[in-house]
């Protein structure tokens, strides 16, 4: 079905209304050759045998609710009020456009200027844009906003940054003239993560150090000394935060950042396979000349009423065309309205209990699974509500043994460093139980048990080889 | 009729939605004093509040589902709800972006079909649906063609021209990837300036980006030799898909010369705009630039199985942290499927026979920018006569309870009123609108203050843009 109203009386009215036979006319300026192609993407279907169609597929899915599931490392499952979705469901706000027309768009504009604002008081940062595509492309805009600031071009990126951010970066920045220096993440003689020194990597030449809060390890860090190095080097300190995480900690305008960056999916977005999420893009007020995206700001009308525009335009590219400070021409409004409404609903309180229960659990799971012979936690306390283990076993395998008990468990690390083939990143959050974290202690435990007893078939030594590993590889006391 | 901010609903105190205690409160909290906040600044208000205020403030807005809103170049058609339902089906919404993909085989199937349906559509050999909108689509694109010349070990070519009447993301793309740009002439005819084409094109340029039709609402009567005339010159021609609706099972898009081209999922496809997004977006190439995609693209092994392919070593890269606006592409997919292959022709002749319907009807009063047949989209420059400029006819639009066109834009047009009415609007609503411009035409003769004055019943009048930039209030 097309949705195409139009009768085939009122085609007829229509096309004598334009003095044509056919409406064939209204195409004689496509070539011929190449006109009315055959197209073969299969028959109509009807709405019915579409939902049948895609029902199919998403039965060949394996959705997580209800399921034991530890992976975060980027996109984290929380529990959303039914309200959020009540709100973004209305049409009027899901179906209008760019608020292009301030009088008849004061729905999208207000909630834009109020999710602006509690992106504010969330991150104690002056300004928010109304948003940016996710976090990895807001990480990208804030390094490219830091290099027209400061007219420097050397880059220093935290490898405690999501790596997959920090590939959106090297994309946004391809063949343009900014040098990216990453400092390593690896584990030190002790078996815990460590980081080259971030610090020492910053210089004069520096347009801005970013760092991640918690890191994509899950390590919660004094950020002090980095932002008093950057800006006794005149660079600017970009933060990419976790926003549940803000409930409990100290939030980037406390630390000194100039520019603050998130992935805004925690805060009641569903997970949806990875998107449609919501980059979250502040700064402090004397840089918002050179911050991207649409910005919403406060006026009145003639009479006085207050209303909200669309303003500071002179930074876009509908203005500037290619002197803009970015291309992007979209924000993720609708989603940045599920924020909101979030945001709305929990309230500080809420959004503290959110945070501390996902730490609270997370803790709970490292002090069980750190407990298990051969298994060590090996980020360093304290973390937020993630933490990476080392086992013998590859992730891979592990995941794999893992999924076969109805568990997903967490993210494999040796797809971001081959040293970490035998690390896995957990995650945990208010949505997991107790009797969750026992089930994945009990799997990973007989797994391991498993497995010993199948190298010992092989190899007499197999168990004391495997202890040897752990050994080598357990920090004392992390656990 | 104003409505409160939320911070205006806050009282210290009041009890909002309540959230789940952890289920392993014993657990202590290690985190020293020093690296947690001190007070967190959210207002408190409870869920009957924040549900009546956000349903009140959806109540200010016109959109789609309430209102015609003919916004030239947003293709402003009907959003299937049956698009929405699927997207929510839990076997779709709760699904983790990095679970084991022998979890998420109907997901990457879904992905891998809409690729081969878009190649289809549009005639090209390789898609790619990582890119978030539109304009994350026109980085990826130009990128690309800047990795294909440098394969070639091509590395002179530092200029991409672009048409004066292309939207603005084309020339802030151009510069983002770091080439210069030089603006090509339209002709009287809305055109690509043809000798103007010539002249430009040495061994320094990268390519072409250009609009199909384009922002005129016109198609080039000598598109596919301005596509030659590129490519002889060793460039790329990169398409930029914002109006695809109207070639539809009329043209595909790598017949007329193009090499690369992203398509806007949220215009053609019927995904929601969400009220400036999220968009969604595809890049489509020829089978040479195939490898130079943004990952991942999704890809069906000879075992019958779907993977998310990411280990494609000349790639552009990434585009965000995980594979694009997956519960976009549910809708498109839905739609598209809907759609088969006998609606995609009705859908781009409808969407043509409107606008040139409304080109008709609207001639007399309205000045057209081009007299000739339109595309999707018919563009006037102004009122035929009087002293009322565009703003105001678009805000006097507003009294008569219709969403105005796009204005201003195409920047080549003065007083450029830009009508694309889609092909989801039956002919009532498309006379009602005629009805209601050209009685603005007549009290623009008889009354212009009304129309200056304008719009007199929405929520707010003509609201202070100028203070509003000017000292800046972005946050309360």
């Amino acid at each position: 079905m097309t949705y195409v109203p139009i009768t085939v009386d009122e085609r007829a009215a229509m096309l004598q209304a334009l003095g044509l036979g056919s409406v064939d006319q209204l195409f004689e300026v496509i070539p011929p050759g190449i006109r009315f192609p055959a197209i073969d993407i299969g028959e109509s279907l009807s709405e019915l045998e579409a939902t049948e169609t895609v029902e199919a597929l998403a039965g060949r899915n394996r959705a997580v609710s209800g399921l034991p599931m530890f992976l975060g490392a980027g996109a984290y499952r929380h529990f959303v009020p039914a309200a959020v979705g009540a709100i973004i469901g209305r049409s009027e706000l899901s179906t209008a456009y760019t608020p292009y027309q301030p009088e008849v768009s004061q729905g999208t504009l207000q909630a834009s200027f109020e999710f602006q604002s509690l992106v504010c008081d969330l991150t104690g940062m002056d300004v928010t844009n109304a948003s940016v595509y996710d976090g990895a492309s807001a990480v990208a805009e804030a390094v490219l906003m830091a290099k027209r600031l400061t007219g420097r071009e050397r880059v220093v990126v935290s490898g405690g940054v999501n790596p997959r951010y920090r590939a959106t970066l090297a994309t946004y920045v391809g063949a343009r003239d900014v040098q990216i220096e990453t400092t390593a993440v690896r584990r030190g003689a002790d078996g815990v993560l460590v980081e080259e020194d971030l610090v020492g990597a910053i210089d004069e030449t520096t347009a801005c150090c970013v760092v991640s809060q918690p890191t994509f390890f899950g390590e919660i860090r004094d950020l002090a000394p980095v932002v008093e190095a950057a800006h006794r080097a005149g660079a600017l300190v970009v933060e990419v935060y976790n926003p549940t995480s803000l409930g409990l900690l100290r939030p980037p305008g406390a630390w000194g950042a100039d520019i603050a960056v998130a992935e805004g999916q925690p805060l009641g977005i569903p997970l949806s396979y990875g998107g449609p999420y919501v980059g979250l893009m502040s700064c402090r007020s004397e840089l918002v000349r050179q911050m991207p995206g649409r910005i919403v700001g406060q006026t009145t009308d003639a009479q006085g009423r207050r209303g909200f525009v669309l303003t500071l335009q002179a930074r876009e590219q509908h203005i500037r065309r290619e002197k803009a400070t970015s291309n992007i021409c979209t924000s993720q409004t609708l989603i940045s309205f599920g924020v909101a409404t979030y945001l709305a609903l929990v309230g500080p309180e809420g959004l503290r209990d959110v945070a501390e229960a996902s730490a609270r659990n997370a803790r709970r799971a490292a002090g069980q699974v750190g407990a298990i012979p051969g298994v060590a936690v090996i980020t360093p306390r304290p973390f937020f509500h993630e933490f990476a283990i080392q086992t013998p076993l590859p992730a891979a395998e592990l995941t794999r043994r893992l999924l076969e008990r109805d568990i997903i468990g967490g993210y494999d690390l040796g797809q971001v460093d081959p040293e970490l083939v035998n690390s896995m990143l957990l995650c945990c959050t208010e949505v997991t139980t107790v009797a969750q974290i026992q089930r994945l202690v009990q799997a990973v435990g007989e797994i391991l048990v498993d497995r010993a007893a199948a190298s010992g078939a092989l190899d007499q030594h197999g168990t004391r080889a495997m202890e040897a590993t752990v050994a080598e590889g357990r920090p004392g006391g992390t656990a | 009729m104003t409505e409160q901010l939320l911070r205006e609903l806050s009282a210290p105190g009041r009890p909002t939605v309540r959230m789940p205690a952890s289920r392993a409160a014993d657990e202590p909290l290690d985190i020293p004093a020093g690296l947690l906040r001190d007070e967190l600044p959210l207002p408190e208000v409870s869920e009957p509040e924040v549900v009546r205020h956000f349903t009140r403030l959806s109540r200010l807005n016109v959109s789609i589902d309430t209102t015609f809103y003919p916004l030239g170049s947003c293709t402003m058609k009907y959003n299937p709800k049956v698009n929405d339902a699927m997207a929510s089906l839990p076997g779709m919404r709760a699904l983790h972006p990095l679970q084991p993909e022998a979890t998420t085989q109907g997901a990457i199937e879904l992905i891998a079909e809409l690729q081969d349906l878009l190649a289809r559509i549009t005639g090209f050999d390789a898609v790619s649906l990582a890119g978030a909108a539109g304009a994350q689509g026109e980085l990826a694109g130009l990128s690309i063609i800047r990795a294909a010349h440098e394969a070639r070990g091509d590395t002179r070519r530092r200029r991409v021209l672009i048409p004066d009447s292309a939207h603005g993301t084309n020339p802030a793309t151009a510069s983002m990837v770091g080439y210069e740009v030089t603006a090509l002439r339209s002709d009287k005819r809305g055109n690509v300036d043809l000798a103007a084409l010539r002249d430009l094109l040495d061994d320094d340029v990268a390519g072409l980006m250009i609009t199909v039709p384009s922002t005129l609402g016109l198609f080039d009567e000598a598109m596919l030799e301005v596509t030659e005339l590129v490519h002889e010159a060793g460039g790329l021609v990169y398409g930029d898909g914002a109006n695809l609706n109207a070639l539809l099972g009329v043209a595909r898009p790598r017949e007329l010369g193009i090499d690369v081209m992203h398509l806007n999922l949220h215009k053609t496809f019927t995904t929601p705009h969400g009220g400036g997004g999220p968009g969604a977006c595809a890049v489509c190439v020829t089978s040479e630039l195939a490898p130079f995609l943004p990952i991942p693209v999704a890809a069906r092994r000879s075992d019958g199985s779907y993977t998310l392919d990411a280990e494609r070593p000349q790639s552009i890269g990434r585009l965000g942290a995980f594979h694009g606006h997956f519960g976009m592409l549910v809708r498109a997919y839905t739609y598209i499927r809907m759609l088969g292959s006998a609606g995609l022709r009705e859908v781009g002749e409808a969407a043509v026979l409107n606008a040139n319907y409304l080109r008709g009807q609207l001639a007399e009063k309205y000045r057209l920018a081009y007299d000739r047949s339109c595309m999707h989209e018919v563009v006037f420059s102004g009122l035929q006569s009087g002293s009322a400029r565009t703003l105001d006819v678009a805000k006097r639009l507003l009294d008569y309870g219709f969403h105005p066109p796009t204005i201003y834009f195409p920047l080549i047009v003065p007083e450029a009123l830009m009508i694309e009415p889609t092909e989801t609007e039956t002919k009532a609503t498309l006379d009602a609108f005629v009805a209601a411009l050209l009685a603005v035409a007549e009290e623009a003769e008889r009354d212009p203050d009304l129309l200056h004055e304008a719009p007199h019943e929405t929520p707010v009048g003509r609201l202070d843009e100028t203070s509003a930039a000017r000292r800046p209030i972005l946050h309360w």
